[in-house]
């Protein structure tokens, strides 16, 4: 069976040979997904409709790389819903401070969620608690802090101009601002990914830990700054969310934790980690945010799309994610 | 017997976790304003139970080495058929009460289904699964709602007490770990879901039936979340399709099984101690309002009691002798 496929890929031009077969899988079926939508309404094909969704994408994008780092070292982070929350609400909460709060908002947000990160990064690399457990619990402690601090309403303050200008403007030729950010934080985590030594430390670390550290890694630093660049990442989603919305409400968070999971594996990182390239999860964001907007256009019920998303996300994992057997 | 050593410390998060229970309800009793008083003991069991019914579900899958996050969404799913077909006369709601058990214990088959033949990880499957079973709930019950005819004299026997002022559902608890629990941990499959969880590579070279002791964990944690599902049923009459309660309960589930000393690598602990976990930290958040603290900081204090937890019960930190250890 390896042998013949192995053949068969030979024959390919070197470029098709490289690309993974999740990653091209998955950009198949975002063109299967337009083509389908393409018959539905031809709007679907539009260059409006389709900056649109990129523009909707970004904060998906922004969220999902720093699940990306995460989940390469074999982890998960699943304190990103109320972590999103901290950082839209802290922004709006700096925005209300004058004017040096207006200038702060944005990086006060992120900080916020940076330090939530740190915690977690701390219980996984230091006290080496599952990150399962230890991204829960600081989920739940950043909700508590939240629901202290606004007593249980959406908070009041609205977002700063810096906030709406980064989330809803456009510059040249109709592109968003949003996209922009999200490809320049995207460049920059192929250039951690492929250029830097803290990058190949990520894939060598999920790969095998303990080979990692043998060979002179200083492996739980690097799993204490991934787990703070993810949350500084989530924050700045939420920031970039509360600018998109003018303000931050309440579970604000709770939808991206889902989808950013999906995004990652389904671009073909794997779970265990060690595995998988930015490309992909650019593909998985697009893809996920594809499929829903579809499901709305179609004016889907919601329960509809909750089944709907559900069973592509297993049929998609069900065509190459899937492990290999056991013998 | 001069193995009594081991076999204590083999119980030790179990013991750990019901000597935590008991010093919070004793904390908790003598501060609440009605004391020790049947009624108050009912109130508490009947809140603790629902969490440790999913706690149990949860440790099923836990002890394979895998994590079920469908399991607040199955108990939200199951409450909600429950609304709907727990009617009419005692017989056709018994009737009912099966039928809800059995969608439960469907819904952890496809789970199952799906880990060991599919090959995927639990993790992403059974998040993927719980989207589509809240997806069902929600076509069930748009609104929070309940049927005309829902047979209320099931839900509050179930809910009430026995004579002798026992609650019902403690008893019905009991019972659960009496007819499931023990003679799963005894039987050859209850084994091999330990061997599994300890080591799947080395239960597979010794012929352990892995596939078969996984479809067990995944389906026995589908029904157990369903009697959670029930159980809620019986409390409010009605069903509600909420995220955030099913997020909610698949969160608690986690922290009841960690509290009660059952390892998330797998292989170690018991559903007992996932009960005492179930029932300490339903006590933790009930000291709240016995102490008169704002509402408002309820979720805080939860949330730094779990971590504190978490912190002590599975920081694996002070027992590493080698730092290779470390990276186990």
């Amino acid at each position: 069976m390896s042998e013949r496929t192995a053949s068969l890929t030979s024959r390919l031009p070197a470029a098709l040979r490289r690309l993974d077969p999740a990653v091209a899988t998955a950009f198949g079926c975002i063109i299967v997904l337009l083509l389908l939508g393409s018959l539905y309404s031809p709007e679907f094909l539009s260059p409006a409709y389709l900056l649109q969704q990129l523009k909707v994408a970004s904060f998906l994008g922004v969220i999902a790389t720093g699940m990306m780092i995460v989940i390469l070292l074999g982890q998960i982070d699943l304190s990103v819903p109320w972590v999103v929350a901290v950082g839209g609400m802290m922004a709006c909460a700096a925005a209300a401070h004058g004017e040096t709060g207006m200038i702060l908002a944005i990086p006060f947000g992120i900080l916020c969620g940076v330090a939530l990160g740190f915690v977690n990064g701390i219980g996984v690399a230091y006290l080496r608690i599952p990150s399962m457990i230890i991204t829960l619990a600081v989920n739940a402690v950043a909700q508590g802090l939240m629901v202290a601090y606004t007593g249980g309403f959406s908070p009041q303050d609205s977002a700063s101009t810096a906030m709406r200008f980064i989330a809803t403007s456009e510059i040249v030729f109709g592109v968003p601002m949003a996209l922009i950010v999200w490809a320049v934080i995207g460049a920059g985590a192929v250039f951690l990914f492929t250029r830097t030594t803290y990058g190949r430390a990520i894939y060598a670390i999920g790969n095998r830990e303990r080979a990692a550290y043998l060979s002179g890694i200083d492996t739980q630093r690097v799993v204490m700054f991934a787990f703070a660049i993810s949350g500084g990442l989530s924050a700045f989603g939420g920031v970039l969310l509360a600018g998109y919305a003018s303000k931050a409400a309440q579970a604000m968070g709770d939808a991206y934790l889902l989808p950013s999971i999906a995004a990652v594996v389904l671009g073909g990182t794997s779970i265990l980690g060690g595995r998988g390239s930015y490309l992909g999860t650019v593909a998985g964001v697009i893809l996920i945010t594809l499929l829903q907007s579809i499901l709305s256009v179609m004016q889907m019920a919601e329960f509809g799309r909750q089944v709907i998303y559900g069973v592509v996300i297993i049929a998609m994992l069900l065509l190459y994610g899937r492990e290999r057997l056991l013998r | 017997m001069s193995d009594w050593r081991y076999r204590l410390a083999e119980q030790r998060g179990t013991l750990l976790a019901a000597a935590l229970f008991l010093v919070m309800f004793v904390i908790y009793v003598s501060n609440h304003p009605a004391g020790f008083t049947s009624n108050v003991v009912q109130t508490a069991a009947n809140k603790g139970v629902l969490l440790a019914l999913v706690a149990m579900a949860q440790t099923m899958v836990v002890l394979t080495a895998g994590i079920d996050l469908s399991v607040g969404m199955i108990f939200i799913f199951t409450n909600c058929l429950a609304s709907y077909i727990v009617t009419g006369s005692t017989p056709t709601a018994v009737l009912g009460l099966v039928g809800v058990l059995i969608a439960g214990l469907a819904c952890g088959v496809i789970n199952g289904l799906i880990v060991i033949y599919g090959r995927l990880q639990p993790i992403v499957t059974t998040i993927a699964t719980g989207s589509i079973f809240y997806g069902i709930a929600l076509w069930l019950r748009p609104q929070p709602g309940s049927s005309d005819n829902f047979n209320s004299d099931i839900a509050d026997w179930m809910t009430g007490k026995l004579p002798g002022g026992i609650p019902t559902s403690l008893v019905t608890l009991l019972v659960v770990v009496l007819v499931i629990w023990v003679p799963f941990r005894r039987s050859e499959i209850g084994r091999a879901v330990y061997a599994t969880g300890s080591s799947e590579v080395a239960a597979y070279m010794s012929g352990v039936a892995i596939r078969r002791a996984k479809m067990a964990a995944y389906s026995l944690s589908g029904l157990l979340s369903a009697m959670g599902g029930l159980y809620v049923t019986f409390i409010t009459y009605s069903g509600e399709a909420s995220f955030a309660n099913g997020g909610t309960y698949t969160l608690y589930s986690i922290a009841a099984v960690v509290l009660g000393g059952v390892s998330l690598f797998g292989g170690v602990g018991s559903a007992i101690g996932a009960i005492f976990g179930a029932l300490a930290f339903r006590t933790i958040g009930d000291l709240l309002f016995v102490f008169d603290l704002e509402p408002l900081w309820q979720p805080l204090f939860q949330g730094v009691v779990l971590l504190l937890a978490v912190c002590v019960g599975a920081a694996r930190l002070f027992q590493v002798r080698n730092r290779l250890d470390l990276f186990a």
